[in-house]
């Protein structure tokens, strides 16, 4: 696994017929990093990965892998592997095949392509299962073979197509720490695509926001969610009022908002809003208010529970809510 | 109260299955076993009569006919067994794989069943004027200049026999093998090409195996479609090739019952047991 391994995506394009998947997009993934392509489906990030393995040619632009151009070449020349969606194993192989699959085609004897299967089977801890077929296994086992398969090919980029989405919600936080953890022993890159913004929030060291074929924002986790670059992402990382505050667009992060009986003086940058409690959701650690504005409307509010049980309110109740000027991040209108 | 309703539901299973149950014996199993007990009865050249008695299978197996029959048999089971596979499987791929939207897959797969459209006698007979001495084949070929008189062996043959067994037959290996493939998860073939394998490496490493079980439907029905038939070895052969539907369809037409069924019997095993030796090879349950 080589060590310049950085991966740059240079104006790439996709068309499918005159629709654009992705528009002209340009990112660079560091190498032994952990990307996460992030957006709601039909974004293009998917079009981006198979792009990136070469499952679809892009119709413009360049990609570069350690100074490679690999824009063209096939999916085993690339260096990278994918794991997909469905984990793709073949039913009609042993989880010791599979994983051997692509020593077999390059004709390695069988004795050593099993003794290199094994050792990857090990790494993700699945070497008792070696005889067993795919049907055999769970969910999260079955995801660990396809690692190992992508993995015994040495990539120095694995891409990883929704990898936790067909896990049950326990075994998808299970899988996550996993995933990182991998990642951070082996020493290469991970580029994985998803719709959640909670994986992408644990998991990345870059999270990449993509909406209609093109990149929103790239950035830290810290960065893309305390500083949405646009309306979009503030709505799309949760967590933020959206509101158009004397025809300026603001987010406000809605665990930075206080609620109090009387209007608090505007200094030290702090604004009010009179307003009326619509809804209270408690939700264990946290509280979540609904209140309304007449000028800015539904505003969101979350509070530890402490802060709530200390001066609680009822549905109903007129209340102000304050904000400090230095909270607010301004969007393009 | 729960043990009554546990033997109603019983006594429903039972209802439920019924029809089947006596629609096969009254004409699968009682004919079967009509067959088997007629085997042993005895014959004269103008009655037939009750016994038990082993003198049909003895004349049968005695007989140097019956065992260049049964081998014409297999011949062409064989035969015809390779090129229905080789162009069911290709024809099946080539609709699975090849073509991308699904209201061509249907059309295309519409137009294969136009010959079902009628009878496989007709069909038969329709090749006749195309086949034949001065028929549309050996015309087209002379006035080509690539023969210079008709050729014989077109019509009347083991070559027309096979060509109509492959005809009438083909569809029988397309179905299942088509069926088996729009099973096949695509990411399958994409996991494949990421992991290099070309295109002949994946047909051999993947479809081919995830077939088998359509394959081996394809099979059963093609080999015991052609080991069973009489009338297109008649026909295509102009009476001059015998298998041993035609040697079951003589006795009967001499009114030799006994001497028909223990053919028959023989057939049935011949058959099942070719059958057997293939489920050895694949296990169909998956697809079933």
């Amino acid at each position: 696994m080589s060590n310049n391994t950085e991966l740059e995506l240079v104006a790439l394009t996709k068309l499918y017929g005159d629709t654009k998947a992705v528009d002209s997009i340009g990112l660079k993934i560091p190498k032994a990093s952990y990307t996460c392509l992030l957006g709601p489906s039909g974004c293009g990030k998917s079009s981006t990965l198979r792009m990136i393995a070469g499952h679809e040619i892009a119709t413009e632009g360049d990609i570069i892998l350690g100074g490679k151009n690999i824009t063209n070449l096939a999916p085993a020349e690339r260096g990278t592997a994918m794991m997909f969606q469905n984990y793709a194993l073949f039913p009609h192989l042993s989880v010791l095949d599979n994983v051997a699959f692509s020593m077999k085609i390059k004709n390695v004897e069988k004795s050593e392509r099993h003794k290199k299967a094994k050792e990857m089977l090990e790494l993700v801890d699945m070497d008792q299962y070696a005889e067993r077929f795919p049907e055999q296994l769970s969910g999260g086992q079955q995801q660990r073979v396809a690692l190992a398969r992508a993995l015994i090919t040495r990539p120095s980029i694995l891409l990883l197509d929704e990898p936790l989405s067909a896990l049950d919600p326990f075994l998808r936080l299970k899988m996550r720490v996993e995933l990182k953890k991998l990642q951070r022993s082996l020493g290469i890159s991970f580029v994985h695509v998803t719709h959640s913004q909670d994986e992408a929030m644990a998991l990345a060291d870059q999270i990449v926001v993509m909406h209609d074929g093109k990149i929103e924002q790239a950035g830290s986790p810290i960065e893309v969610f305390n500083k949405p670059a646009t309306e979009f992402i503030a709505k799309f990382m949760g967590g933020h009022n959206v509101v158009s505050n004397q025809g300026q667009l603001q987010a406000i992060r809605s665990d930075k908002i206080t609620i109090s009986k009387k209007a608090k003086a505007s200094k030290d940058g702090l604004v009010s809003f009179a307003s009326r409690i619509e809804e209270i959701e408690y939700l264990g650690t946290n509280v979540q208010v609904s209140a309304k504005n007449d000028a800015l409307g539904d505003i969101i509010i979350n509070l530890s529970d402490q802060t709530f049980f200390k001066t609680p309110f009822e549905i109903g109740d007129s209340v102000f809510l304050s904000w400090k000027a230095e909270d607010v991040q301004m969007l393009p209108n | 109260m729960y043990k009554f309703l546990a033997q109603r539901n019983n006594l429903i299973g039972w209802m439920l299955a019924s029809p089947l149950f006596i629609v096969l014996v009254l004409f699968l199993i009682l004919p079967i076993i009509m067959i088997v007990i007629v085997s042993f009865w005895g014959a004269t050249e103008f009655s037939i009569y009750p016994a038990f008695q082993w003198d049909n299978y003895e004349f049968l197996f005695s007989s140097s006919v019956t065992y260049s029959v049964f081998l014409k048999t297999f011949m062409y089971a064989f035969i015809t067994w390779v090129i229905t596979l080789i162009l069911g499987f290709t024809i099946a791929y080539y609709l699975a794989f090849h073509i991308k939207s699904l209201t061509w897959q249907i059309a295309l797969f519409l137009l294969c069943t136009i010959p079902f459209w009628t009878s496989n006698i007709i069909r038969m007979i329709s090749w006749i004027p195309f086949l034949g001495r001065n028929g549309i084949a050996n015309e087209t070929l002379i006035g080509l200049g690539l023969i210079s008189e008709p050729v014989e062996w077109l019509l009347f043959s083991d070559f027309a026999v096979i060509l109509a067994f492959v005809h009438l037959y083909t569809l029988f290996m397309v179905v299942p093998i088509f069926n088996t493939m729009m099973r096949i998860d695509h990411s399958l073939l994409e996991a494949a090409r990421d992991a290099g394998a070309n295109g002949f490496q994946t047909l051999v490493n993947v479809i081919i195996p995830l077939c088998k079980p359509g394959i081996m439907i394809g099979s059963i029905f093609v080999v015991t479609l052609v080991m069973g038939d009489f009338i297109t070895v008649r026909f295509m052969s102009g009476s001059q090739s015998a298998n041993v539907g035609r040697l079951i369809s003589n006795d009967v037409g001499l009114l030799q019952y006994p001497s028909a069924s223990a053919t028959a019997v023989v057939l049935l095993l011949t058959v099942l047991i070719t059958i057997g030796i293939m489920l050895r090879f694949v296990n169909i349950r998956k697809e079933l």
